[in-house]
Order: structure tokens, then sequence, then C-alpha cells
């Protein structure tokens, strides 16, 4: 049996006001504050659409690689659900903004290129709190805060093969999202949501089974235990003689299941047609082509382009392209050091420790800029400091915000290079501890590291442990 | 020819409870009134753009600039049902 | 001049204003005492906003005090079908479904009106979300013809048609999506006009069809209309299909007079089930502008026969998703005693709208459900195409088009039960609808029993400029105007 998987991603895009009014889209201010006559659907009210919502539609699709169509329409989809105020939502159907594109993943199994059919726009409804559970609530609260936030749709192919894969294309689409600016990623905020559809069908064969969907995977790791156990319910079943029920399932991250959330009497019956009250959009190909001059390095493509130039592994290549703005700390960084390898070690090992995470804010708001921790790594390089001071240095650098070379100077933390004065410290070592000299010559190597680390102490750290070795290294036979 | 069964799936879309009576009353005037309409088919159509607008505009957009929201309790004010500040529905059944 | 300061229009009461002659309080406590003693019996008006209106006449007799009125509406009382949204004053569509709703906002008209320092007296009466043409419709009271009591106003804005003939409000604004401001304008023998589709903004009218709604102006004469119109015209930010389109001072252009007008007869609009007495008074109307100087003659809209089943269609199919809305969640009605959200909300749509409303709302909602689109809204839309087409190739001939604006003067309180036979009444009314036209009806002539017939024309798109000239001079050519309804024999 083969699993077959498609996703459907929303994103919230990060524009400043909502898709069809002004309203803010800011996440958490009090519930029902950030509304207006149009969100809320009053009678008499009527959308307009934002032209940055537009251009952030276009802007994705370009880099998604799909096909921006030349004209567009929005459509109502009406259902009743107290969380839409107009009981339909203006959302696109038969016009969308863009079609047939794809996205590359990388797995451990390898690359591949999954299909994206289409990319619309359309708004976000508001947020219903339920009285206790959705079971057993006499009554729910309806938020409209969130109605109206403009939402980018993406309906992949069903050419996702496994749960992990799956994983693996919402985490690179989410990249791309954030990298282009038109999304915050943020998904414990609901910024981006993901449906997954998922069938099984033997090996080969040329129709799909039945389709299940997996709703409430907002997060990748729910995203891929979701799918794998849906996929051994399935296989389970399958096996049992049983058929797959066409339907909703809702993931379960507590308890570990999909359950069924309601099988589906009837499919819901849309009723689209073209929303009247918004005329039609067209895009001219210079609109088009000058937001693709400006796209910038996708994500995939700068970590392929970190690992050629820079040489970094590839793994460390992917945590620093994780988000646009780290990488651009990265190589600004590299632009001051010159030693990409150490630098991406310590954005690695020591920044990213500091920091509340790497998102476009938290880089902003660092302590320590890249060209102060450029400087840092040059300070190691050229022998000023050894690499346990810096480690001091750099503590105090994200306590200050100043610059290494000032700290170092201010506390004469300067590297002791000077043999003369080594040679000195390293016989009052040894005369001192006699043990490792002992071990040493009966053969133990590992004693001469002991020393080393004695010198170091004995100088408060700041000897270069390099010329130490190798004073000892010449020392140590002769006595 | 509108069947009953239509009729009732249709007020279940539209979500109308109508009575046995006005079911029935209803699919006689709504047969009534799609008999006059079916007179659009002795028309050729081929090749008719439809028209969804009645003026050929395109591009209508606005910038993403903020406007100033109603205050909450403006939002609030017509609510048939209120709790503190949602607004507060019937609980829902899923089917 | 007469100090019954009811009878006067527009122009005449602002002229009356500026010569001290009257002022806006004066007018408007006029009004208040004439609504008060005869709406009990006309039924026009659903709220009157007596403190409000007080208010902005004060403030508008202190401006024409200092000699710097705001305009031409500046102090002029008026009525708004209540289909209009006003901040703070109640505004239910005629509808018990909204029966408790008040807008936190202004429509943009009534907006534009405000700041021009209109006076507002109240909401006027229609049938139930504009769907109708009689007012009979409404939830709450009937409308009675001031020509004659127990006959219709028209509708669906028959309140706002009833206020402006019955001298219970200067002139006011209706709402025309498939004759409903022209047709009730004929039948109250006042002037209606219905602009050009995207004229005025639509922003705050409480959508029934949208792609066919406008708000439009009921008045008394040509001049008024003009004034009135070009007040609320103009493109508005908040109306994605109102048109940037140059307002012209329609009424400084009303003099112009009809010579070498170029009009069309459409032959289609005198057949069958036209009134006979209808027929002669548009057929007279039409040979007195040739007289003052027009060219005349017969063209033809071939589609004129579908176009009722084209809106009977996507009216109703736009009107059950903007109707989708009400259900009790977020304002107006909720029925009690549902178990479930879904019981709730079926009961209280059920209890809040009217017959018409619900026939309507299943029509457009089993034209788009499933397998139903092409050949019901996707075919209706494309015949649509077909009448503007009609349109377009007799403008091509002609400059504007002249017919009655109905097939009958009014009918009895009563007399169209069946729903059919009343949609019948929009027959001449719904094709300029559904092409988008703007198209007027003036007085033209009253019946053996003394019922107003109306004239109907019909003008290029943005045309309204040469509509109302040739309206303005037929209108000054005749003398209709000095008869007026007997409402009460002492005033």
């Amino acid at each position: 049996m083969e699993t077959v998987i498609g996703l459907e991603v929303h994103a919230q895009l990060r524009t400043r006001s909502k898709m069809f009014c002004g309203c803010p889209t800011t996440f958490g201010a009090a519930p029902n504050t950030q509304t207006c006559p149009v969100c809320l659907g009053l009678p008499g009210t009527l959308p307009v659409i934002n032209r940055v919502a537009i251009e952030f539609g276009v802007r994705t699709a370009l880099a998604l690689n799909l096909r921006v169509n030349a004209g567009c329409r929005f459509a109502r989809k009406h259902y009743y659900y107290p969380d839409m105020p107009k009981n339909f939502q203006i959302s696109q159907y038969e016009e969308p903004l863009a079609e047939d594109g794809w996205l590359e993943v990388d797995t451990e199994a390898g690359t591949r290129r999954i299909g994206i059919q289409r990319l619309h726009l359309e708004e976000d409804v508001g947020k219903l709190v339920h009285e206790g559970t959705l079971e057993t609530a006499q009554a729910s609260l309806v938020d409209y805060n969130r109605a109206g936030v403009p939402l980018m749709e993406t309906v992949s192919r069903p050419e996702i093969r496994s749960p992990e894969e799956a994983a693996a294309y919402l985490k690179a689409f989410r990249a791309v999202l954030v990298y282009l600016g038109v999304c915050d990623g943020n998904m414990e905020e609901g910024s981006l949501r993901c449906d997954a559809n998922v069938s099984l069908r033997p090996r080969g064969a040329p129709e799909l089974g039945t389709k299940v969907e997996i709703k409430n995977v907002n997060s990748f790791r729910n995203v891929q235990r979701a799918l794998e156990f849906e996929v051994q319910r399935q296989a389970k079943a399958l096996a049992g003689g049983e058929r797959i029920v066409q339907e909703t399932r809702l993931w379960d991250a507590d308890r570990g299941y999909t359950r069924s959330m309601r099988s589906k009497e009837y499919a819901h019956d849309y009723r689209y047609f073209p929303e009247p009250d918004l005329v039609p959009l067209t895009f001219e190909a210079e609109f088009v082509d000058a937001i693709r001059r400006e796209l910038p390095e996708l994500p995939r493509a700068r970590r392929q382009r970190f690992v050629a130039d820079y040489h970094v592994p590839a793994y460390d290549a992917a945590i620093l392209t994780q988000s646009m703005a780290l990488a651009d700390y990265y190589e600004a960084a590299v632009g001051e050091a010159r030693n990409a390898k150490a630098v991406s070690n310590w954005v690695m090992s020591e920044l990213l420790h500091v920091l509340p995470g790497d998102d476009e804010r938290a880089i902003a708001a660092s302590p320590v800029p890249p060209a102060h921790l450029g400087a840092l790594v040059r300070l190691i390089d050229d022998g000023t400091i050894s690499g346990k001071i810096a480690k001091d240095v750099f503590e105090k650098m994200v306590r200050s915000g100043e610059a290494p070379g000032t700290i170092v100077e201010r506390e004469g933390l300067t590297q002791v290079a000077d043999t003369g004065a080594l040679e000195a410290v390293i016989d009052l070592v040894l005369a001192g501890n006699p043990k490792p000299l002992e071990d040493w010559k009966k053969g133990k190597t590992a004693a001469a590291k002991a020393l080393v680390g004695l010198v170091m102490k004995a100088t408060g750290g700041k000897a270069n442990p390099a010329i130490v070795n190798q004073l000892l290294e010449a020392k140590l036979p002769r006595l | 020819m509108i069947s009953r069964e239509e009729v009732e799936q249709v007020a279940r879309l539209a979500r109308l409870h109508l009575s046995d009576e006005e079911l029935e009353r209803m699919r006689e005037q709504l047969d009534a009134i799609l008999a006059y309409i079916d007179k659009l088919r002795e028309l050729d159509v081929e090749g008719v753009a439809p028209t969804s607008h009645a003026v050929p505009l395109v591009n209508v957009m606005r910038d993403d600039e903020n406007t100033p929201c109603l205050p909450q309790e403006a939002t609030l004010a017509n609510a048939p049902d209120r709790a503190g500040e949602f607004f507060r529905v019937p609980r829902i059944i899923e089917n | 001049m007469t100090t019954d300061l009811t009878r006067l229009t527009i122009h005449e009461l602002t002229g009356a204003y500026r010569r001290r002659e009257a002022t806006p309080t004066r007018a408007t406590e006029e009004y208040l005492a004439r609504i008060e003693r005869l709406d009990e019996q006309l039924g026009a008006y659903l709220t009157v906003t007596n403190d409000r209106a007080l208010g902005a006449a004060a403030a508008a007799d202190g401006r024409y005090r200092d000699g710097a009125p705001l305009g031409p509406l500046d102090g002029v009382p008026l009525a708004y079908k209540d289909v209009l949204c006003t901040q703070g004053v109640a505004t239910t569509c005629g509808s018990k479904i909204l029966e408790p709703f008040v807008p936190p906002y202004d429509a943009t008209v009534v907006a534009r009106l405000g700041v021009a320092g209109a006076v507002m007296l109240g909401k006027a009466n229609m049938d139930e979300f504009a769907m109708g043409s009689s007012t009979e419709h409404s939830a709450f009271k009937l409308t009675r013809n001031p020509w004659d009591l127990t006959r219709v106003p028209g509708g669906s804005s028959g309140g706002s048609a009833a206020a402006v003939a019955g001298d219970l409000a200067v002139a006011s604004l209706g709402t025309d999506t498939g004759g409903s401001v022209r047709q009730p304008a004929a039948f109250c023998g006042v002037v209606g006009v219905k602009p050009t589709y995207g004229r005025v903004s639509r922003y705050g009218l409480v959508a029934f069809a949208s792609s066919l709604d406008q708000v439009g102006c009921l008045t008394r004469d040509v001049r008024d209309a003009a004034l009135l119109l070009h007040a609320i015209a103009g493109v508005d930010p908040h109306d994605a299909t109102s048109v940037d389109e140059a307002v012209p001072d329609y009424a400084a252009l009303l003099a112009g007079g009809v010579k070498g007008l170029k009009l069309g007869v459409p032959r289609e609009y005198f057949g069958e089930g036209l009134d006979p007495e209808v027929e002669a008074a548009v057929r007279a109307a039409i040979a007195r502008l040739r007289d003052l100087g027009a060219t005349v003659q017969e063209i033809s809209l071939p589609t004129t026969d579908y176009g009722l089943a084209v809106y009977y269609i996507v009216a109703p199919v736009e009107a059950s998703s903007n109707l989708a809305r009400y259900d009790g969640v977020k304002y107006g009605l909720r029925a009690a005693g549902g178990k479930d959200l879904i019981d709730m909300e079926s009961r209280t749509r059920a209890a809040g709208f009217g017959a018409e409303v619900k026939r309507r709302i299943m029509l457009g909602t089993y034209a788009l459900s499933a397998g139903y689109y092409d050949a019901y809204y996707g075919r209706a839309q494309k015949v649509r195409t077909l009448v503007r087409r009609d349109f377009d190739a007799a403008f091509a001939h002609v400059d504007l088009l002249v017919a009655p604006t109905t097939p009958s003067v009014a009918f009895k309180h009563g007399d169209k039960a069946d729903p059919l036979a009343m949609y019948l009444n929009d027959v001449f009314t719904v094709p300029g609808s559904l092409a988008g036209l703007p198209a007027l009806s003036l007085r033209c002539g009253f019946n053996a029993a003394g019922l107003p017939i109306g004239l109907q024309l019909i003008g290029r798109p943005f045309d309204e400029a040469r509509l109302l000239r040739c309206a303005y001079a037929y209108e000054q050519a005749t003398d209709w105007r000095s008869r007026r309804p007997s409402l009460e024999t002492t005033r």
C-alpha cells in the first residue's frame, strides 16, 4: 500500500489591515475591539479589496512557481456558522489568483517536487469559544476580531508520499512565506494552519483511495504524528476488509488519535457565485514582473549557497537559513570575521541561546549586532584572545552591548602569547603539580591536557592554548 | 416540477423552518415561478459572456491603512445575547 | 407667497429661507405637525425623528441667519426609506427580523445629505427588504396612496413616494432594484429617478440585489430631482462598485430644451397588457415632446419579454445570499425556544421574514444549489448581456427612450395576491435595471378616476443630465403639477 497525502495550508497575511476593511490585524486584542461595520457584516456594508494582500498573494505565487492568472475574481462561499458574520465567506473559486506551481522538499529520502494546484485569497473567520467542550457546552461565545483577516489558501496536489514528507513540506512552505515577509509563520497564534487529506491505495494503482480530511494539525510535529496515526488506522481497517468512510477527522494531540468529527451525510453545498460587490482584478505583465524582480533569495537556494560558498555542513546551513533575519545576520557577521565556520558555530551554539527566537524581531533586538560577533571571531583568529576568554567576552557583550575590542582592552583580557612568560608559568605549574608529569612519563598522554588546563587556570584563561601546547610538547620529553 | 424533498433540502440550506402547510404552498409557488422563468431556454446564449457587473470596472482596491474600529460597546450593542465581551449563541450541534 | 411651507419644492423652500420669509425650523415644525395629523391614515413613516429633525433645523436656521447656508439642501426636510442605515436611528427594512436593529453608522448618502444640512424627518415604510411592488409586504403597516386611500402607493419605496405625494416630506430617498423608485413615483404622481448603476454609493443601503440596487430620489418636480441627485451622487471609497465619474451640475443643465433630441419608443412596451388610459397619456406626452422639437422614432428591444424572467432569477439569487446574515446571532430578532443554534436560526428566520422574502430566498437558494447554477443563474446572466445589447443597439440611433413606467395605474390593496401577478408590475422598469441604465418617471396625466400616470425616460449610462433636461422641458410645457391629492379637506 502507498500513502497519498495532500496538504491545504491557510496563511494569515501580514498586512496592516484586514482583507476588506481597515481594521487592524494584530493578535491578542480584547474581544470584539478590532471590528467595524464591514467585518461584522452589518446590514448595508460592502467589502473593498486590500491591495497589499493582493501583492502578497502574487509574491507568494511567484515564489512557489505558480502561474499568476491574467485575471481573477472573488466569489461567495455559503455556509452557516456563527464565526462567519455574513454566513458566506468571500473567497475565490473558479478564477483563483494563481495555479500550477510546486515546492521542492528535502527529506532523508531525497529531494522531491510537490505540486501546488492553486493559491487564492479569502477572509478569515472569527473565533468561537465553547462554554465547556463542544459536546457539553450549552452556549458558545464569539469574538469577531479575527473575522476579515486576509488569508491565503494553497492546495497541494496529492503528491506527498509520507507523514515525514508532509512535515517537511509544511516546514519548507512556512520558511518561504516567512522569507517573503507575507506571513509571520507563528503557528501557536494560528498564523499558519494546515488540513491534511490522506488516503491509501495499492502501490501503482491509478485511482486514489477514499480520502479522509484531518483537521487541527497545527504544528510540524502534529502533522507528522496525526498522519502516522491515520495511515496506520486506514491500513488496519483496509487489511481487515473494511471500507474507508470519506469524512473529516479531528486530531487529538493529547490522546494521540484522530476521531471522527461528523460523517458527511450531505457534503456542504457552498453555492458559489461571483461576488457582486467586488469588481474583477486584472494583472498587467509589468505588475507581475516588478514583483518577480523584487523576490528575495528563497530559503532553499540560500541554504545551498551557504553550503557551497561558506562550506558549512547542510545541517548548519538549514538552521542558519531558518529565518531570513538570521541568515542576514550570519552573512553580515561573516563579512566582518571572514571565518564562515567559526561564525556558524558562534551563532548556533551561543547567539541562539541568548535570543528569544530567530525571527525578525528577535534578531533586530539582539544585544550583539553582527559586526560585533564578527569582530569577536576575528579577535580569536588573530590570537588576541583565547577561545575560552572569548566566551566570557561574549557574555559581557550580551549584557552591555559593547564591542568586544572595548571589553578586551578595558579588562586586559589579551591573550598571553609571550613564550617567555608562558615558559615561566609552565615551570611554576610543573613544580607545583608533580603527578601529571609522572603520569605522562608513565605513558598517559592525556596528562598533557591536564597540564594545559592547569596553565590556563594559572593565567586566568589568558594563555594562548596552542602555544602552551607547543611549549609543553617541547618541554615534557626533556624532563 | 420541483419536488417536496427538494423544497425541504432548500429550506434546510436556507435555514428556514417551514411547516408542512408552508412547504406545500412554497412548492406550488416556486413551481409556478420556475415555469415562468423557463422561457429563458428559448434564447440562444451560445458564446454570450455573462454580465456580473453592470459597469465594466476592474482593479478597484484600497490602500493597506488602518481606519478606526467601532468601540466594543457599539459592536455588542445590537447583540441579542451577550456574555461580557462576547456574543453568545446557543449550543452548536455538529450534524 | 403661500404660508403653507409643506406645499413648496426644495428650490422654492430654500428660496424662502434665503429671503427670510421662512426658516427651516418653521418648515420642519409644519411637516412634523402634518405627519402627526395625517400619517396615521397614510402610513408613510415607520419612524419619525422629531428631536433630531428639530435639532438639524435649528442648526440650519443659524446658517441662514448668518447668510451662509451650506448649499441647495440646507434645512430641507426629507424622508429616507427605511432600508438606508441611519446612525442611532432604527433601521428595520420593513422587516420584523431587523425590528430591534439600530445601526452604528450612516449610509454614505445619508452622511452626504447631513453634511449638506438636510433635515431627516424620519424613515419611510417599504416592502420588506425592498421586495415588492406595493408596500403591502411591509411587516409593520400598510401605506396608502394619497390619491386614493384604497389603493397602493406602489413599492418597494411606497412610503417614500407617498410622503412626497402627500406633502409629508419635501422630497425623499428611495431605492430602486427593478423599479422600486420609478413605479411608486408613477403610482403617486411624483418624479422618481433611478441613477446609472454605480452613480450613487450603495454603502449603507441594506442589500437586496447587489448588482441592481441603487439609491434614487423622489421629488415634486424635476429641478428638485436634479438638486437631490447632485447632492448624493459621486464615487465612494467604501463602495467598490461606485464609479469615479464627475457629477455634472444637473440643475444648471436643466433648461437646454429638447430641440434635436432623438427619442426612441420601444414597440415592445406598447403591447397587450398595457392599460389603454396609460397608453393614451404616454402617447400624448410623446407627441408633446415632438412639438417641443424632439424627433421620435420607433425602436425595438426584442428581449423585453425576457427581462422579468432574468430579474426573477438574478435578484432572488443575490438576495438569498445577502439575507443569509440574518440569523439572530449578532443583531436583530432572535426567536426564543430554539434548542440549539440551527434550530434557533431556522426559527428566527421563519418568524422574522415575511412570505415574499421567504419565497425569494427559497428561489435564490434553489437556483444556486448544486447542479442548477448553469441552468438558472448562469443562463440568466447571459440573457442579461443580451438585454444590455438591445439597449446599446437602440442608443446607437437615439438619445433617450420614452415609454410607460407601469402597465397600469395604482391598483387596490389586496388586488395582486398572486406573486406572479405582482411581479408583472415591473415589466417596463426591470430591463433598464438589468442594463444598469439611468431612468426616471414623471407625471404625464391622470386616468378618468383621477389616478396619476407615469412617463418613463431611459438614458445612456451616466447621461442623467440629458434625462433630466428632457423631463424638465416636458414638465415646464405642461401643467400636471398643479393637481394635488385631496388628502384632507382642510389644511
